[in-house]
């Protein structure tokens, strides 16, 4: 298929894998931030065509990942109220939050339901005048636009049933706080291609200048973050720091003002929560003025208990990039993806998942 | 959660679009790019194209792969 199997060709793979083993500087670790990375990473093997002194590892861009158990519980305390269908996409449905999952809640008699796309929530709102429809929108730069737009449309449509809960998050305030931690040596970022769409290069301009650490935007095919790697092996290599794209075909530097000028008619920044990294200022996007209509916490009841972690759970350091998945007690006995135990577990795109799924035996 | 798929763009009619993606036909809002045009390719992600696809980047980019490929065939 066009834009995907060219990318593909096992011919180019060799040869940049072939360059990336002579890579002959001291070991470095390459930061993969986007779950879709990690899966590619996984899926197509590409760990093991590097040198043992060019180490990948897996950061904190995993949406679901980072949704903490309190937004979770407050969308099974808003779907357990009669008159309400809630809404999400199919990746939040398994996800334990403190007490329950959205699924269990589905089995319990909620009206939870999976949409594929936040405008099929703004269509359950149409045709479901008598009922409160609330849409838990997550995700990056990547999906908040989509979530803007259905808002946006469903003010367009003047509907007065539909609510709106946010756990959306952004990714560059993330990179700052990992970086100001400090806790893990990074000395490259493979910047995630769909986000940076939306985004463009330029947020990312802050990490070269104020950490000296390269970073590349990368596309989501074999060849596409072999080159990748390599453009940040060649950075290193010559002492440069710089914001690179190699994802040239779908990213440009300003990204898509359209989208951008979207997500501001319906969001405005402010703090959130994220698992593992705790509250990061000016990471999360909440209902601008203007919306508060929309504000599901405003307009509807939500009993919640205090959140809870499970005990054992080390999901929080996997998102750090600090342990690898294996070295969580649990991983593979206790938590797997028939019975997870963490977000990380559960996620098709989350860190454990792929290591459990592409790496047996880690 | 950010997965996007390349489509193409069949047909165009207001803010949506049919795409086609390996066969299949989908439709695509289209208001987060309002350039698009019949025949594009655009990425697509949760019911919405999220951005145009740019066909002289992606053959820039095999051009200079295969080059590099070669010039590595020739050294080895």
């Amino acid at each position: 298929m066009r834009f995907l199997t060219e990318f593909r060709q096992p011919a180019l793979a060799e040869a940049l894998a072939e360059r990336i083993r002579r890579w002959s500087g001291p070991p470095v670790s390459l930061m993969e931030v986007c779950g879709t990375h990690t899966v590619a990473i996984f899926r197509h093997g590409l760990r093991g065509l590097l040198p043992p002194q060019v180490r990948l590892l897996s950061g904190p861009g995993c949406p679901v990942c980072v949704t903490p158990n309190r937004e979770i519980d407050k969308a099974i305390a808003l779907a357990s109220n009669p008159g309400v269908i809630l809404a999400t996409f199919g990746d939040m449905m398994k996800v334990p939050g403190s007490y329950s999952s959205l699924a269990e809640a589905k089995a319990s008699g909620a009206d939870v339901r999976v949409a594929y796309s936040p405008m099929e929530a703004v269509e359950i709102a149409q045709g479901n005048p008598k009922k409160a429809v609330v849409f838990f929108g997550v995700g990056f730069e990547t999906t908040a636009p989509t979530t803007a737009a259905s808002l946006l449309e469903a003010k367009r449509l003047g509907l007065r049933n539909f609510f709106f809960l946010s756990a959306h998050k952004l990714v560059p305030p993330a990179l700052m706080a990992l970086l100001e931690a400090g806790e893990v040596r990074i000395d490259g970022l493979i910047c995630p291609g769909h986000v940076s769409t939306i985004i463009g290069s330029r947020p990312y301009e802050f990490i070269p200048r104020d950490y000296a650490i390269p970073c590349v935007i990368s596309g989501f095919e074999p060849v596409d973050i072999l080159q990748a790697i390599a453009m940040l092996l060649d950075m290193r290599a010559e002492g440069k720091a710089e914001v690179a794209i190699q994802y040239r075909r779908a990213v440009r530097p300003q990204g898509n003002p359209q989208a951008l000028e979207t997500m501001a008619g319906a969001f405005q920044v402010g703090g959130a929560e994220w698992r593992g990294l705790g509250p990061i200022p000016q990471s999360g996007l909440h209902l601008r003025d203007g919306m508060e209509a929309f504000a599901a916490e405003r307009h509807l009841e939500m009993k919640i208990r205090p959140p809870r972690e499970a005990v054992a759970c080390r999901c929080g350091e996997v998102l750090r990039g600090l342990i690898n998945p294996p070295e969580c007690s649990i991983f593979g006995t206790g938590c797997t993806p028939e019975h997870p135990v963490g977000p990380c577990m559960v996620s098709t795109e989350g860190t454990c998942a792929a290591w459990f799924l592409y790496k047996p035996g880690g | 959660m950010c997965l996007a798929v390349p489509a193409k763009v069949v047909s165009i009619d207001g803010e949506t679009a049919l795409v086609e993606l390996g066969g299949l036909t989908r439709q695509a809002r289209t208001m987060l790019v309002p350039s698009v045009k019949v025949g594009d390719y655009v990425l697509l992600h949760a019911g919405f194209a999220i951005q145009t696809l740019d066909e002289a980047a992606a053959q820039e980019t095999l051009g200079l792969l295969a080059r590099m490929a070669e010039a590595g065939a020739g050294e080895a």
